[in-house]
């Protein structure tokens, strides 16, 4: 895991320094004009954290049913990171709707669904702080509920039509907005990566102290 | 005859002009476009002081978002480097313990 790294940061970082450029060069959206622009960076923080939802939820349900500490510590990283980038697309989105609708925040069925959903990650991160033993067990049913919860959250703007965009967006950029696109998505995916590598790390580290404390009392 | 004629013309043009004076108002007629409504002004038109700037609403997004990745990545580092100087001081101490001692086993917990 190690040996892939740096030539994923270094892809990652390469991404990232080239996507201002690219983002500058895409084409002006007719209507919304420049503020248009932090759609680059808003659906793919959104992505990722889809990203990390999935990764937390398939390693609760490991955890849950297999027992893998492993695959707890992955499922608390991931946990984390949907966090992360959940607040990421939850800043980016009013300060985009606040020039497009005119208003910082609507309380619409996809606005509101998505805040829910970062709570619903962020319970998860308070109850393994503060749950005592066993509160791995409960945070993992707290992941799956996430994961269960988060395709609703998707296909909630094409019930309920407010002032949110459809998800047909992205299909139907234009062709000077596909590439630009596509290069954020990428990049974000990447750091979701490297990140999720990162924290892992973190929380092995964390579990062999224990264990060395442990053997240590024994 | 002619009279009674003309005085019914009269009437008669006298009553439409009536009626069509008191017609609601913005009925344009048939085939016309109407007219632009004066209260509304193209959003470039705008003064100054009415319009939101865009870019600085950019700049704030963009900048939360890396802000953000870096505090993040700031915090696990710190975190890593406590475990790490933990471990450390850990196996300093197993160390001191002498021979007879168990030694630090650092391998993969399960």
């Amino acid at each position: 895991m190690e040996k892939v790294f740096v030539p994923l940061a270094v892809v990652t970082a390469a991404m990232f320094a080239y996507a201002p450029f690219a983002i500058a060069q895409a084409p002006y959206e007719s209507t919304m004009l420049l503020i248009q622009k932090i759609f680059y960076f808003h659906v793919p923080s959104w992505m990722a954290m889809y990203a990390a939802i999935a990764v937390c939820g398939v390693a609760s349900v490991v955890h849950l049913f297999k027992n893998r500490p492993a695959a707890d510590r992955l499922a608390v990283s991931a946990a984390e990171l949907a966090v992360l980038f959940g607040a990421m697309g939850l800043v980016t989105g009013p300060l985009w709707g606040r020039k497009a609708w005119g208003v910082w925040w609507q309380w619409d069925a996809r606005l509101t669904m998505a805040l829910l959903l970062e709570l619903v990650f962020i319970s998860y991160l308070l109850v393994r702080t503060y749950g005592g033993p066993g509160s791995d067990k409960l945070a993992a049913t707290v992941g799956l509920f996430g994961l269960a919860v988060s395709p609703f959250v998707y296909v909630s703007v094409n019930f309920w039509r407010t002032v949110h965009p459809l998800n047909t967006v992205v299909p139907t950029l234009r062709t000077g907005m596909l590439g630009p696109f596509w290069l954020c998505a990428a990049a974000f995916l990447l750091l979701f990566a490297l990140l999720l590598m990162l924290r892992t790390r973190l929380a092995t580290e964390q579990a062999m102290l224990d264990d060395l404390y442990l053997a240590d009392e024994e | 005859m002619t009279k009674r004629l003309f005085a019914v013309v009269g009437i008669v043009l006298l009553s439409v002009q009536v009626f069509a004076f008191q017609a609601p108002p913005g009925q344009p007629p048939a085939g016309q476009a109407p007219p632009a409504q004066g209260e509304f002004l193209p959003i470039d038109q705008l003064p100054a002081s009415e319009q939101l700037p865009a870019a600085p609403l950019l700049i704030v997004a963009y900048a939360f978002v890396w802000i953000a990745v870096f505090f993040y990545v700031w915090t696990v580092w710190r975190r890593l480097n406590k475990v790490e100087a933990e471990m450390r001081v850990f196996e300093k101490r197993q160390s001191h313990r002498g021979e007879g001692a168990p030694g630090v086993n650092r391998t993969q917990p399960r």
